[in-house]
């Protein structure tokens, strides 16, 4: 059985990416076309919402990766941090724009969607609140790798960013709970109870839910794809790099 | 230790090293409100303890680049950190003397500026509370993000953006003390919330400064 270390290797990651890449594309389209079309044309109009319910097939998945993403760069981080593998902290740089765009889409789908409903495109709400504390996680993440010229101080300093950035970022979560009550509805897709069964609170009907799930995984295999592309780009960026400094010196 | 805390004090005293500006700056910040809102006497007593905090703040961040940036230039920074004493060390005695020079200031000032302001009479206590519990965590905070910053030239802006969202919690409770405070509310809650931020940060943020610091002077 090979370890997971041996895709610390940048030739061999570049290879598994090269295989795995297709694929992903190819599920993520698969995916969302099947999913949003479903939902957008074949599940009925809520009773209550009406038709702009149908903003769930992009809203849940897009909040959904964005915490995944900050969490899957916390991981990298600490690998980097760790255990020095450079392909590590280029994946955790290559993911954070896809997370800033998945934060906004989240934000600006939920706005779209609470105008009709909440009767406005803003609230000071503890969610919205701490997404919006997000995407300036976010921002100052990328302006951190942006600002520094060597590769290896930016990946450090962007890592321990990242590591403090989340205990800080969870404490704003719970720190924003107390300041405001919510607006926004209790979780009612991804529940315990849901999942067995046991449940019998309020939870998205089924009829939803089918749909919502083929979007979840569209988004999910989207994400994998964008990262592997991106960190097979930087690393041949960085080779570029290396070749040309070669070249000036010889 | 104590050597150093003295310098650094000492420099900021000095003519240039910007002692007395965060106090100026939270001047001017207060006194703007009003041509902004308007002078109307309720509505700036709602508001005085929220916008005496986020003038704080902001006079606290306009200061951090000075932490380091002057002890980088002129390379003591590399002198004090081969020294004996542990990086941990100088990065807390740094943020002491910054919220030395500009937390505590701050805290003392700051029931004049909530005669400015028409702070209600119960709140005074409470603000001066909050700010002494809560300025040290801006301090700390601060000193972590301008050890991230030391090495960028013209690193300014990227700091405030690093640092204002480790900021919120500390804003949140911090004023939410001092509003309560002033309505005459139970304080309990959020006073616990902010000195656990605090002596969280004061325990925790300097070892990660000096991680930074040290890949910064690599």
């Amino acid at each position: 059985m090979a370890s997971i270390w041996e895709y610390a290797n940048p030739v061999k990651f570049i290879r598994t990416a090269d295989r795995v890449l297709p694929w992903a594309m190819g599920i993520a389209g698969v995916t969302l076309v099947v999913g949003l079309f479903w939902g957008f044309f074949l599940t009925p109009d809520d009773y209550r919402q009406g038709s702009t319910v149908k903003i769930i097939y992009l809203h849940v998945p897009s909040a959904l990766m964005a915490i995944n993403i900050w969490f899957m760069m916390l991981v990298t981080s600490l690998i980097w941090l760790i255990r020095r593998h450079h392909v590590s902290a280029l994946a955790a740089k290559a993911a954070a724009p896809v997370g800033v765009v998945m934060t906004l889409i989240a934000l600006f789908t939920g706005a779209v969607w609470g105008q009709p409903m909440w009767g406005t495109w803003w609230a000071w709400d503890p969610r919205l609140t701490s997404f919006l504390i997000l995407f300036l996680f976010y921002l100052g993440y990328i302006a951190l790798w942006e600002a520094i010229d060597n590769p290896d101080t930016a990946a450090d300093l962007t890592a321990v960013l990242c590591l403090v950035g989340s205990v800080f970022a969870i404490l704003s979560r719970y720190a924003v709970n107390f300041w405001n009550q919510g607006l926004h509805q209790g979780a009612s897709v991804m529940r315990a109870g849901a999942v067995t069964g046991t449940d019998t609170e309020e939870k998205v009907s089924n009829v939803f839910f089918y749909p919502l799930a083929f979007c979840i995984l569209g988004f999910v295999f989207l994400f994998i794809a964008l990262v592997f592309l991106r960190t097979r780009t930087e690393i041949h960026k960085r080779r570029t790099k290396a070749l040309l400094a070669r070249e000036r010196l010889g | 230790m104590i050597a150093l805390l003295q310098r650094d004090m000492k420099l900021a005293f000095r003519a240039g090293g910007g002692f007395g500006l965060g106090l100026a700056f939270f001047l001017i910040v207060t006194v703007m409100v009003p041509f902004g809102v308007g002078p109307e006497s309720s509505l700036l007593a709602k508001i005085s303890p929220g916008v005496l905090w986020i003038g704080a703040l902001l006079a606290c961040l306009l200061s951090l680049d000075r932490i380091f940036a002057l002890d980088w230039e002129d390379g003591s920074l590399d002198l004090l950190a081969t020294s004996p004493l542990p990086l941990e060390g100088i990065v807390s005695i740094k943020a002491l003397a910054h919220w030395l020079t500009t937390g505590l200031p701050l805290c003392v000032a700051s029931p004049l500026f909530g005669l400015l302001l028409n702070l209600p009479g119960q709140g005074y206590l409470w603000l001066v509370t909050s700010l002494v519990l809560g300025t040290p965590a801006l301090s700390v905070i601060g000193t972590f993000g301008a050890a991230l910053t030391v090495g960028i030239k013209r690193g300014g802006l990227l700091l405030s953006l690093l640092v204002l969202p480790l900021y919120v919690p500390t804003l949140i409770f911090g004023a939410e003390l001092a509003r309560r405070g002033a309505e005459g509310m139970d304080t309990t809650t959020p006073m616990l919330m902010l000195a656990g931020i605090t002596f969280g940060a004061i325990a925790l943020l300097p070892f990660a400064s000096a991680l930074v610091l040290r890949v910064n002077l690599r």
